[in-house]
């Protein structure tokens, strides 16, 4: 495609930022990385209303030569899948510079540029198409994240650090042998959507589920590679911690729905019932352990483990609720986690503590503040009209048809999640505030206001309509599926003869034939759960 | 044997260096303090010259003086790398040798006389001529590894070098005899052709390949022929170790890869074998004694062994498979690896103690306050050797362990990939320190850097390098692939 090259833009606007900062006056360093990553969220926004919802295809496809003796591309595009994941990440990382306006006191500039830096990679992570581009902005992540929770992090910073990045590089260790074997197995390209495609023996896709398997489990994290989670997020800075729940624990199931379903469906296939143990053990283990939790960052940290449990709980099911419940499920845990983080630094920078004992009774002093905590706690406990209602319901209902008795299994998650959550907020919000402390429990000012609004408003928009984010992502979702779930025979063979042998732009016919096998239709949240799993 | 007066001009880059490095050497007593600076750039502007005639060299393979000496576009390959090092070197002790107030001229003759050695050692298409550039190339870094005579460290640094270095070139030479005696030459062409003709059955071939990689695994410095290098490295000058973490090691793969891959290339199958053990041995080690070491420069060292691991993944899969692609990785990786460990070396070169160098790790605590741009290079350098994207070092392995692949050995790719994990921890370690502690000590003998223009002109080549390669890596790829087409 050509015209504006909108990914381009998106991804490199950060990283002349983090240059630009390098070049201006102490005074007007934040200024100047608020400026950057507003133009990109503005940039990002006309993609929500220029994206062809009726197509599964890549949008905005750039593509250029990049190391040609490897046949590496450096080839970007968007789908239903990676631009809600895109926007929610550029109407994010304002809000990290905002609330580190005054929480970042030492090295300025250098932090700024350590979150541009992050966004730009962040970006080229959803958007990149190349398997070898993908892998160097999915590993050029580690270095900012693990100065930003290293440098300017809490007391035990160092160890949280280097246990952050010795997790998610061994995790991703294996990747990199995966994508070199692909490449020899799937005819010397890097090419993702070439990769897609083709089919492998049974047991090199095993081998290569679990390659992937360890450095997306890492990431996401899944249980039992989550021990790392904690400890970073107590130890980050809050916008690291927003950063890191929001952001990159999406990647790693971005990268199951983008990897290892639709390259490797005969592996997903099998090992759906060990993906759907770990889920649900995460579900309830994350839970329980966030019930026992004092601190309010731990206490988040392990309800993140619990969310993103039912984030790959969603993508193994293999049909059209599960996996769009799922993506559904990243965006708002994106949403609503990185709200409650950003609500526990501005008590932190009040407090100067996490603890839910030294921060009880808010509402009196602190009406703003205690409202919007509520309302994202509810959204994160899953209450109708928020939008992780939609996500995890989708997710529910998708496991409901594949069985159950996991179904049964996942629900306990919601109902701890309002045990942990509603036992919070009755102590944090509704509690007696000790009285030396009130003097320091100043209302939210106009800043943190500004920060915190646009989530919660996002909140009640996606739980009431959340049709424009599922008719956008719809599309993708059922190509995946169609991977994942072949096609029956003859149809399947009809297809293959309609492919066209050249996919110079890596694009399927899949999804046309989808379309006019079901009729042309969008999809709505009413209908969802009335649609069977496909035979 | 015949004797052609137009050979000579094919030679010209070595004439002019070791020329250059007599004329350095008659001079330094003549000229007398600051005046010596002269020598300097004359040194440098010699192998300005010799750059630009080897690169006009590149073309095909010209056999000359019979067949001892080759030139061709593998030699200019690592021809080119060893004059930029060399540079380097230059430039970054043209600082460092004041500030260890070493004044001698001799440094820079022997310093031109060790690349002499390295350009012979990566031309010769003869044993016993390579023999003859490996022994001009350690003579002189015995002496350079001994120039601080007042410190003993330094004097045991050279005197086990000299030792182990003659033990190993003894080894070498045994070898070649016994590889004479079972094919009847010593010219790399004419050891291929016996071998490839009365097959590999003669029990001398097969000992003489062994001999001939235990000679070259000490100058490769790979476990276990490794002992020497952490103490070495650790008690040279800090550019000399610099010099022979880079030109040393690359002028030894030069010429081991000619000898292995031309002329023993029938014994392909069985020397991939040694090299598996040694590669693997050499991995472990060098990866984990480097995560106990508490000096940068021991660590630094350990992590060159580690790194001379990687490239042999390389070499073992060029023996497991057709085509140049694997060796081509290896040219690519060690031209890679010289960015990032020379920059590594120039700033601990420079990082001050008082009087003496801040070699501990101890000494970069806050190196980030008090110098942010050299705490920034350092953290770029030490990421690159970590094999983190978007640097060099990350597409160094990429193409080591896409050859492993290739070659049908992905448990070998992923037993160096979970190896470069671990060693990221050593690593980062230093970045840890740099960032993320405070100084404690400030007073005026803290640990600082010596700034210097030479100093700047050497960091910014090789961040320059690590990092325009590690987006970009066309052209030296590119460059490395028609290096090794001759190789086959």
């Amino acid at each position: 495609m050509t015209g504006f090259p909108w990914l381009t833009v998106l991804i490199f606007l950060p990283l002349i930022g983090a240059v630009v900062l390098f070049a201006v006056k102490d005074a007007s360093v934040r200024l100047v990385a608020l400026g950057m990553t507003v133009a990109d969220l503005l940039i990002s926004l006309p993609l929500w209303w220029l994206f062809d919802a009726s197509s599964g295809q890549m949008q905005f496809v750039e593509s250029a030569r990049w190391i040609p003796t490897l046949s590496i591309n450096y080839k970007l595009g968007l789908d239903g899948i990676s631009l809600p994941l895109i926007i929610m990440t550029t109407v994010l990382m304002p809000l990290c510079v905002l609330i580190s306006w005054h929480a970042i006191e030492t090295k300025v500039r250098s932090f700024m540029a350590m979150l541009l830096i992050m966004e730009s990679a962040m970006i080229g992570v959803f958007c990149a198409l190349d398997f070898v581009l993908f892998y160097v902005f999915w590993e050029a992540m580690l270095i900012p994240m693990y100065l930003l929770i290293g440098v300017w992090g809490g007391p035990n910073r160092l160890y949280a650090a280097i246990k952050f990045f010795l997790y998610t590089l061994a995790g991703s260790v294996l990747l990199l042998v995966g994508i070199l074997v692909l490449y020899f197995q799937g005819g010397h390209t890097f090419d993702i959507l070439q990769l897609s495609q083709r089919s492998y023996g049974v047991a090199l896709q095993i081998w290569l589920f679990f390659a992937f398997f360890a450095a997306f489990a890492v990431k996401v994290p899944m249980f039992p590679f989550h021990t790392w989670l904690p400890d970073a997020h107590v130890e980050a800075p809050t916008a690291g911690s927003v950063i890191l729940a929001s952001v990159l624990l999406k990647m790693g199931t971005y990268g199951f729905l983008r990897f290892s379903l639709p390259m490797l469906p005969d592996a997903s296939r099998l090992f759906t019932p060990l993906m759907v143990v770990l889920s649900i053990v995460a579900i309830i283990y994350g839970a329980y352990m966030a019930l026992a939790q004092a601190d309010l960052k731990k206490l988040i940290a392990y309800s993140s483990v619990s969310h993103m449990g039912f984030v790959t709980l969603g993508l193994f099911m293999f049909n059209i609720q599960g996996i769009e419940g799922a993506v559904m499920q990243m965006v708002n845990h994106g949403i609503t986690t990185g709200g409650l983080f950003l609500c526990v630094g501005m008590i932190y920078e009040r407090t100067h503590s996490r603890q839910i004992t030294d921060n009880i009774g808010l509402t009196k002093p602190m009406p703003r503040y205690a409202t919007l905590l509520v309302i994202f706690a509810l959204s994160s406990l899953g209450l109708p009209g928020t939008n992780s209602f939609v996500g995890e319901f989708m997710v529910l209902v998708g496991t409901f048809l594949w069985s159950k008795i996991a179904a049964a299994f996942a629900s306990l998650g919601i109902i701890l999640a309002a045990a942990y959550l509603l036992w919070m907020i009755q102590r944090v919000a509704f509690g007696v505030p000790a009285a030396h402390v009130l003097p320091k429990l100043r209302d939210l000012n106009l800043r943190e206001m500004v920060t915190l609004v646009p989530l919660a408003v996002l909140i009640f928009l996606i739980g009431l309509f959340p049709n424009p984010v599922l008719t956008r992502m719809h599309m993708s979702v059922e190509k995946v599926i169609a991977r994942v779930i072949p096609l029956p025979q003859e149809e399947s063979s009809a297809l293959n003869q309609q492919v066209p042998p050249s996919t110079q732009q890596g694009l399927t016919t899949n999804v046309d034939l989808t379309i006019s096998r079901e009729g042309p239709h969008t999809p709505r949240f009413s209908d969802i759960a009335t649609k069977e799993r496909r035979p | 044997m015949t004797f052609a007066v137009g050979d000579l001009f094919l030679i010209l880059p070595e004439l002019l260096v070791i020329t250059a490095a007599c004329v350095v050497l008659v001079l330094d007593p003549v000229l007398r303090g600051p005046r010596k600076d002269v020598l300097v750039w004359f040194s440098l502007g010699t192998l300005a010259i010799c750059m630009g005639v080897t690169a006009s060299q590149v073309s095909g393979p010209t056999a000359i003086f019979s067949g001892l000496v080759i030139i061709d576009a593998y030699g200019a390959f690592w021809k080119l790398l060893l004059y930029f090092v060399t540079g380097l070197t230059i430039l970054l002790s043209y600082s460092y040798l004041k500030e260890e107030r070493l004044y001698f001229g001799e440094y820079y003759g022997f310093v031109l006389l060790a690349l002499a050695g390295m350009m012979v050692m990566v031309s010769a298409d003869d044993l016993l001529t390579i023999y003859l550039g490996t022994e001009l190339m350690s003579l002189s870094l015995y002496v350079l590894a001994g120039l601080k005579r007042a410190e003993p460290r330094s004097l045991e640094a050279s005197a086990k070098y000299f030792v182990l270095g003659a033990f190993s070139s003894g080894i070498l030479l045994y070898g070649i005899s016994l590889l004479y005696g079972a094919t009847g030459s010593t010219r790399l062409p004419e050891i291929a052709t016996a071998i490839a003709s009365q097959g590999l059955s003669d029990p001398l071939l097969l000992l003489s390949t062994i001999l001939l990689a235990v000679g070259f695994g000490f100058k490769l410095a790979v476990v276990p022929f490794h002992m020497w290098t952490p103490d070495v490295y650790q008690g040279a000058p800090t550019s000399v170790t610099a010099f022979m973490a880079v030109a040393s090691k690359a002028a030894s793969f030069g010429a081991f890869l000619r000898v292995f891959i031309e002329g023993l290339g029938g014994l392909k199958a069985n020397w991939s074998a040694i090299f598996l053990l040694l590669c693997i041995a050499t991995l472990l080690i060098g990866n984990i004694v480097a995560l106990v070491q508490t000096n940068v420069k021991r660590m630094l060292a350990y992590s060159s062994i580690a790194h001379a691991g990687y490239a042999l993944i390389g070499v073992v899969a060029a023996g497991r498979m057709e085509g140049s692609s694997g060796i081509a990785s290896v040219l690519l990786y060690l031209a890679l690896y010289t960015f990032m460990t020379f920059g590594a070396f120039a700033i601990v070169a420079m990082l001050r103690k008082g009087d003496i160098e801040g070699e501990e790790i101890e000494d970069f605590t806050g190196l980030s306050k008090r110098h942010p741009l050299a705490a920034l290079l350092m953290l770029i350098f030490m990421v690159s050797l970590a094999g983190i994207p978007p640097t060099a070092g990350f597409v160094g392995k990429l193409y080591i362990f896409k050859s492993a692949v290739e070659a049908g050995m992905t448990w070998l790719a992923a037993l160096g990939l979970i190896f470069a994990a671990i060693s990221a921890y050593f690593y980062l370690r230093l970045v840890m320190v740099m960032y993320m502690r405070e100084p404690i000590d400030h007073s005026d003998t803290a640990p600082h850097l010596v700034m210097s223009p030479t100093l700047s002109i050497v960091l910014a080549c090789t961040v320059a390098g690590v990092v325009i390669f590690g987006v970009y890596p066309n052209p030296l790829v590119s460059f490395a692939m028609q290096a090794v087409l001759i190789l086959k």
